[in-house]
């Protein structure tokens, strides 16, 4: 598997990482060498083996369902570039 | 996942067109937001209405370093679910990122579930109808999947010039997309589809069902296609929130769809918004790549496992469910099936009549409950959380019946009274003198002044006996609808001496 130069800037895209006409070409060619290292794998035969979804032999912990958290809307806002009345306030967007 | 055409195209349900007749192909995917206190993955509140941002974690917030854990009564709550759907319930199911960027999504993913879902395949039985012959015909349409994911926040858009406000009160709360297979065949289909779908949840307990608080939402996939063709080209209809702008919103988009295909058009596969003003649907504006989602598994948490004996307790405490109970009903109470589904409809009304029946004759219950109280509300525009007569007191009305303390037309006017004032029946019979006359003697009296007030109709009726009826409207009037009116008519006949 490799990528060409449009798949990186649509992927660059998807992920709202700016990258110039330069970085994109040379991050083709650099995820095209991590893309053939990676592609040795493909010759382990894996058939009728589980796809491994996590590396931790153990159980999901659960919670219980109990209101524990919440009513810290100062600090949810703090950080925000601009808030008004607990509300985050973004640049318009509609659809 | 392939698509299997399981139903017989039905003339009933075509639209025709100008060059002859169509069938429409519908799916539904529905949000149903899982009846819980706290949000999926954080300990924050799922409350309605709450200050913005009040329901916030710094895990909804999606703050560096937080890390979600699972709620166990929303995963209790889909199994629910599947289980009421008759649905396969995957004892390993996996969460995943999906990937877009949106101010209402502060993780820039949302965790869903994509290729394992926690629950598989299912069915509802939907019932369509009443048709001229009042007629009902039950249908069964296929459950694709149900999975468990996060809600996103809310945004508004209208209190300020260039900005928009957010809310994440709702940002990680958990909903179920529950996914039908492509077998609806009509807008009364879809919403009978939405219909039972709800009050199953709500049989349930694991969702209000409340369209207009947002705690139920439907995208609705639209197709036409000549009847026994393939399927033709799906748009997909986002956020309709309530059930008779489904309708509508299909009714418009099939007949856009049959249009452009008949001039000689193709449908192109897009997203498309139902505005509920003008009654139409609009292309939404999307970007190409809006539906590059690049799921892959939630790194943050482990698949979810459950073993048999969980499930199995779980179905050990489902509540009776309505195509259950309406059985019953039919079965145990005598119930016609119109009756049974009209009571099972929606479950405050079947707990109703269930108060009000127990202990009496159910079938006269459910007249009670169907024509007098479904029918009173109906008429006020209220609901039946919303009753002013209480199940004791129709009860009340039906037990002074039985005993013959009143008669059927009085109860009437009894009901009118409990329904405007309130009260308890019996006090207000006696209060009110509503009590049925059954002393013959005072009964007798009332004939004899009617027949001796009126001596023309008297000889009418002697040569005319269908005339005795109106003697017994006069008795009836007279003493104010409370004479026992069987004793009446039998005195008046003896009286004019015309044979039983």
């Amino acid at each position: 598997m490799s990528v060409d130069l449009a798949t990186v800037k649509r992927v660059a895209r998807l992920a709202r990482i700016a990258v110039s006409e330069e970085e994109a070409e040379r991050m083709t060619g650099e995820l095209n060498g991590i893309l053939g290292f990676v592609e040795q794998l493909s010759e382990v035969n894996v058939d009728g083996v589980e796809p491994m979804t996590s590396v931790t032999p153990m159980r999901m912990k659960t919670r219980e369902d109990i209101v524990m958290d919440g009513d810290k809307a100062a600090d949810v806002v703090a950080n925000a570039p601009n808030s008004d009345r607990d509300f985050f306030l973004v640049p318009k967007v509609v659809e | 996942m392939s698509i299997v055409d399981v139903r017989t195209p039905d003339p009933k349900r075509f639209i025709p067109g100008a060059t002859g007749d169509w069938e429409v192909i519908i799916g539904m995917e529905v949000h149903a937001q899982v009846l819980s206190n706290s949000k999926l993955f954080s300990a924050a509140s799922t409350e309605f209405g709450n200050a913005p941002n009040a329901n916030v974690s710094l895990v909804d917030a999606a703050m560096p370093g937080m890390l979600p854990v699972i709620n166990e009564e929303c995963v209790r709550q889909a199994v629910r679910t599947g289980l009421g759907l008759k649905a396969k319930i995957n004892h390993r199911s996996i969460f995943d990122r999906k990937n877009y960027f949106y101010p209402d999504l502060p993780q820039g993913y949302q965790i869903s579930q994509y290729k394992d879902p926690i629950v598989g395949e299912g069915k509802i039985i939907i019932s369509v109808g009443p048709d001229r012959q009042g007629q009902f015909e039950d249908v069964e349409i296929g459950i694709e999947r149900l999975h468990l994911e996060q809600d996103a926040g809310k945004s508004m858009h209208d209190q300020h010039p260039s900005m928009s406000y957010v809310d994440l009160n709702r940002s990680g709360v958990a909903l179920m997309e529950i996914v039908s297979k492509p077998d609806l065949r009509s807008s009364d289909e879809a919403k009978a589809y939405l219909t039972k779908l709800r009050s199953i949840l709500r049989y349930l307990g694991t969702c209000d069902g409340n369209m207009d608080e947002g705690s139920m939402r439907a995208d609705v996939n639209v197709s036409v296609r000549r009847p026994g063709e393939p399927f033709g080209t799906r748009c997909e209809i986002k956020n309709v929130n309530s059930i008779r702008f489904v309708g509508q919103a299909i009714e418009y988009e099939a007949r856009r769809q049959i249009a452009i295909i008949e001039d000689g058009g193709v449908i192109d596969q897009e997203t498309r918004l139902f505005d509920p003003n003008k009654g139409e649907t609009r292309s939404m504006r999307s970007k190409e790549d809006a539906h590059d989602y690049r799921y892959f598994p939630d790194p943050d948490l482990l698949p979810l496992e459950f073993d048999d004996d969980f499930v199995e307790a779980l179905k050990a405490d489902l509540p009776e469910l309505p195509d259950d109970k309406k059985e019953r009903f039919v079965r145990d109470l005598g119930l016609s099936v119109y009756d049974a589904s009209v009571l099972v409809s929606e479950k405050a009304i079947a707990d109703y009549f269930e108060a009000v029946a127990e202990g009496r004759d159910g079938k006269i219950a459910a007249n009670w409950v169907i024509n007098d109280l479904l029918g009173a509300l109906n008429k006020a525009g209220k609901t039946i959380e919303e009753t002013p007569v209480s199940p004791a007191q129709l009860g009340g009305i039906i037990d002074l019946i039985k005993d013959g303390t009143i008669s059927g037309k009085i109860a009437k006017d009894l009901f009118e009274i409990l329904w405007n004032e309130g009260g308890d029946p019996a006090e207000l019979v006696e209060s009110r003198g509503m009590k049925q006359v059954t002393d013959t003697g005072a009964i007798e009296k009332a004939v004899d002044e009617i027949i001796a007030a009126n001596p023309d109709q008297v000889e009418k009726a002697k040569a005319k006996p269908s005339l005795a009826g109106w003697f017994v409207g006069q008795v009836m009037k007279a003493t104010g609808g409370k004479a026992n009116p069987q004793a009446v008519q039998a005195l008046v006949k003896s009286k004019l001496g015309i044979e039983e």
